[in-house]
């Protein structure tokens, strides 16, 4: 039965509302989408009430580890005025629910937790609730109130009518306004408390369904031949080597794309490894030990952030310039689960049980790839590993679908570890070069940034399947760099990558966008093309960039001689920024003097024993989705290079705050993931290959590491946006890490990862050449 | 192809398969588990660990023959959701997860490790997870629920 006729016959109440615009009507949805079959225009696209009082909704927006599940479902209790055990939440499937585009960029919230999509209709039902119950109750609207699913007279409890009695049996189409009012943050008794996860005991006990777990009567098991260097293109496959293996069904080719299907997952794995395919060798790499400076030789697609055209001469003029250049690694999502996906593909239909976080993207890229229409796929979001931005998800949802075609039985694919690590979409390698000049009083009178980044593919989006490893092998187009010069900014600032340091005005056509103060200011970025598939990964270029901001910000802080928190301060005017940087600093009990600390300036401490030191590091993320800062304490051993995080404190403005224990728990994930990014985290290669694939060549932190303790200072602001908070305490953590050993050794770290060797380096460079201390 | 039986979570079991293949397989697809976990088949990250003779053992890494008649205990076989084992009461009591997927390991690998060493100082407790992953950097709470479970057991 299709889910509008079970509305029609479960005297569900069906209520429609109406936005203003016809957006949905046209090609281009509200959520930059495509049209899909769920109208988000209707509220019974979102919120459905059944008899017995129950409460499901529709979202397009999932749970990925994040707490999205649970948030969301709070939200629609706490609209709805009923207990979070009475609602369920439906997740990112095509035939049900609405195409709210991809779970990422910190956007679940501010899309879902303001006055649009799963909020409103959350609100628009409890007001059509009220006002049915007017109607059956005869009793004004005003002196209704509802609590626990129950409408009742205010004043007279015995006059009263359940959710499920005011709908039952009844077929009710209603068109509302849009602006149905949102409960005030103030009568919140769901929203705004800590809830446990829904999903936690199912989880701990082993129950807990993930797309791995996933089982289709008759499936078969594939593996994917991934080429064996980049770049390398099929020359022919013998399927002598495999055709009389236990098991063995069938070998799927598609251009570059080579798959083995068997009856079962470890023969399907024993068939892969024997398959003997030649391959091209591919074009050599280049270098890894030389990379950053290649970055800077190759042609780029250049955009001017910022640009008060006065830098030259400010920077001329100023007392003095301080200058620094910062090197960020590609590094990977690193999923602890390789990705997995089941396919359906059989007579011009397929069903795809899928990890992504993009269901209906990936319907059109599923339905590219097989040569079907988009709405005879249908994707099934089923929750994987968790994944920080584009991990396979995407690529191996394709590899199960291409190889269910192909067998036409349905397939289940779960990539190896080399494979998920050797051809994910990285986060992205930066270079970042920063100037400042400084005037007498110290103050930062200009700042010029530049930066060169790199990319190939992305989110596939829905037309763009070879953006990820498996749609270009099967041949589909990858986005590559197109080369481009920086034209002059117009409009207002955007800031969404952080590529602006927080400090300057951001002033464009006299309008000032940016967090500070400094008026002198000019911000360019290049765009390289990438030898590697990019990806967004968590805080994409944010971080990168906040690394290089943030410990600039502190080379000029330690220059002049100022305490770094009170030099931030002293150039920032955005409030809330400045509100957090001053949480932390009480939190922390910040001492307030310049960097380094006393004991390296005099450099007599280095002999022997681990150095202390502190480091402050703030953002706006994208500008103004969620503020952060974050304190580090470190200990470094000179004699090994070892940094130890001893304690973290992190203030964070994120407006209303849905779930306090779930934000925290992503203030703490982000703030220790965000370590092992800073301290050992670097995708490596040779000169054809990926030599980072697996967790001995790739370096995450174990969970038995020797965590620093972190504290939380959240700040609950009502009357705001909310904004997202999963990618903010991330952003900061290498910059702060890194200010905390400079504050310890007088040493600066300019490259992360900030691994063992390099630090050792730097120390010993340092104290061989006083000098290239504090400038480098 | 082989029959060959093993017991899992109390019970007998029969299933035909290559010897060489892995415990891990046949548990999750032969006998359709959902606690122990493909993360990495080079016995390197402990997301498929399960107890066999009171120790966690990489299933991605153990061929099933080698198990012969011993008791194998994967996370489901410690609780159930209305009836967790202490340990699994003690990550939900400290909201101990984000996306879930490193669970089976953790839990079992730090029961296990606690059944033997119960008075493990915290250092210890440590080491024994050195080889265990959480990519969602749970690792504080997690930390705080086996402490928990460590303080309630002795």
């Amino acid at each position: 039965m299709k889910r509008r006729e079970f509305l029609k016959t479960s005297g569900a109440l069906i209520v429609t509302f109406s936005l203003a615009d016809a957006s949905w009507l046209d090609a281009q949805g509200p959520f930059d989408t495509r049209n899909s079959g769920i109208d988000p225009r209707r509220l019974d696209s979102w919120i459905r009430i059944a008899a017995d009082g129950r409460v499901t909704a529709y979202t397009g927006k999932c749970e990925l580890g994040q707490g999205m599940m649970t948030a969301q479902m709070q939200l629609v209790a706490e609209e709805l005025c009923v207990p979070l055990s009475r609602v369920s939440l439906v997740q990112c499937d095509t035939s049900t629910t609405p195409d709210q585009g991809t779970t990422s960029g910190s956007q679940s919230t501010p899309t879902n937790f303001n006055d649009r999509n799963l909020a409103q209709a959350a609100a628009t039902a409890r007001e059509a609730l009220l006002h049915l119950a007017s109607q059956t109750l005869g009793v004004h609207v005003d002196r209704l109130s509802a609590a626990d699913g129950v409408v009742s007279v205010n004043g007279d409890a015995s006059k009263k009518a359940t959710y499920g009695d005011l709908v039952a049996g009844r077929q009710l189409t209603m068109t509302l306004s849009a602006t149905a009012a949102r409960k005030p943050m103030r009568e919140w008794t769901v929203l705004g408390t800590p809830a446990m996860r829904v999903d936690m005991a199912a989880m701990a006990t082993g129950t807990f369904e993930f797309v791995h777990n996933v089982k289709v009567p008759g499936m078969l098991h594939g593996r994917v031949v991934r080429p064996p260097s980049v770049g390398a293109t099929l020359v022919s496959v013998d399927e002598g080597s495999v055709r009389s293996r236990p098991g063995f069904v069938k070998i799927v080719v598609k251009k570059n794309f080579v798959g083995v299907v068997c009856e079962k997952p470890w023969q399907a794995i024993q068939a892969a490894r024997a398959l003997k395919a030649t391959w091209t060798p591919g074009p050599a790499l280049p270098a890894h030990d030389t990379f950053y400076d290649f970055m800077k030789t190759q042609r780029s697609r250049d955009a001017l952030v910022v640009n008060s055209r006065d830098t030259e001469q400010t920077l001329a003029s100023a007392a003095s310039v301080v200058k620094a250049s910062y090197r960020y690694p590609y590094q990977m999502h690193g999923s602890m689960g390789s990705s997995c996906a089941v396919a359906d593909v059989r007579g011009g239909k397929a069903t795809v049980w899928s990890p992504t976080q993009s269901a209906y993207p990936t319907r059109n890229g599923v339905a590219l790839l097989l040569g079907l229409k988009p709405e005879d796929v249908r994707v099934v979001f089923v929750r994987g590993a968790g994944c920080y931005g584009l991990n396979n998800a995407d690529a191996v949802s394709f590899d199960a679908a291409l190889m269910s075609q192909a067998v036409g039985r349905p397939v289940r694919v779960q990539l190896s570890r080399q494979d998920e690590m050797a051809w994910e979409n990285y986060g992205f390698a930066s270079v970042i070069e920063q100037r400042a000049g400084v005037d007498a009083s110290g103050d930062v009178t200009a700042w010029e940034c530049e930066s060169w980044s790199v990319s190939k593919g992305g989110r596939p989006g829905y037309d763009e399947p070879g953006n990820v490893v498996s749609g270009a092998l099967a041949g589909f187009a990858t986005a590559v760099v197109e080369p481009r010069d920086a034209v002059e900014p117009t409009g207002e600032l955007r800031n969404g990558s952080n590529a602006a340091p927080s400090y300057i005005a951001g002033r464009i056509a006299g309008k000032a966008g940016g967090a500070g103060t400094i008026r002198s200011e000019r911000v360019v970025t290049h765009t390289i093309a990438s030898p590697f598939f990019t990806g967004p990964l968590r805080s994409p270029s944010r971080l990168q960039n906040t690394f290089a901001h943030e410990s600039f910000m502190d080379e000029i802080a330690a220059h002049v001689k100022a305490d770094p928190v009170e030099y931030r301060l002293r150039h920032l005017s955005d409030p809330r920024l400045k509100e957090v940087v001053q949480a932390a600093a009480k939190a922390a009990k910040w001492d307030t003097r310049p960097s380094p600390a006393s004991a390296a300036r005099s450099g007599g401490a280095r002999a022997s024993g681990a150095l202390s030191g502190r480091g402050m590091a703030c953002v706006a993320y994208e500008g103004d989705n969620g503020y952060v800062a974050m304190i580090a304490e470190v200990d470094v051993d000179p004699a090994t290079g070892r940094i130890h995080a001893k304690r973290f404190v992190v203030a964070q403005d994120c407006g209303p705050i849905s779930n306090p224990d779930g934000i925290k728990n992503q203030i703490e994930g982000g703030a220790l993931q965000g370590l092992s990014r800073a301290l050992g985290e670097e995708v490596t290669w040779d000169d054809r290959q990926v030599t980072s694939i697996d967790w001995r060549t790739y370096h995450s932190l174990p969970l038995g590491f020797d965590v620093p303790a972190i504290e939380t200072v959240l700040i609950n602001r009502a009357g705001v946006r909310a904004t997202g908070a999963g990618e903010t305490a991330i952003t900061v953590v290498a910059a702060a890490v890194g200010n905390a050993v400079f504050d310890a050794t007088g040493v600066r770290l300019r490259e992360a990862p900030f691994t063992p060797e390099r630090v050792k380096a730097a120390l010993t460079a340092a104290s061989t050449s006083p000098t290239s201390r504090a400038r480098g | 192809m082989a029959a060959i039986s093993l017991r899992v979570n109390g019970a007998s079991h029969t299933v035909d398969v290559d010897p060489s293949t892995p415990l891990l397989y046949v548990l999750s697809d032969d006998l359709n588990l959902r606690g122990p976990k493909f993360g990495c088949g080079l016995g390197q990250c402990g997301a498929c660990a399960v107890i066999v003779n009171g120790r966690a053992v990489r299933a991605c890494v153990t061929p099933v023959s080698t198990i012969g008649a011993a008791e194998v205990t994967p996370l489901e076989g410690l609780g159930t959701p209305d009836h967790p084992h202490p340990i699994q009461q003690a990550f939900v009591d400290e909201q101990a997860a984000q996306c879930g997927f490193c669970l089976n390991g953790v839990i079992v690998t730090a029961k296990a490790y606690l059944d033997q060493h119960p008075h493990a100082a915290d250092g210890e407790v440590r080491q024994a997870l050195a080889t265990v992953l959480c990519r969602c950097f749970t690792n504080v709470r997690m930390l705080h629920a086996i402490k928990r479970y460590q303080e309630t057991r002795s």
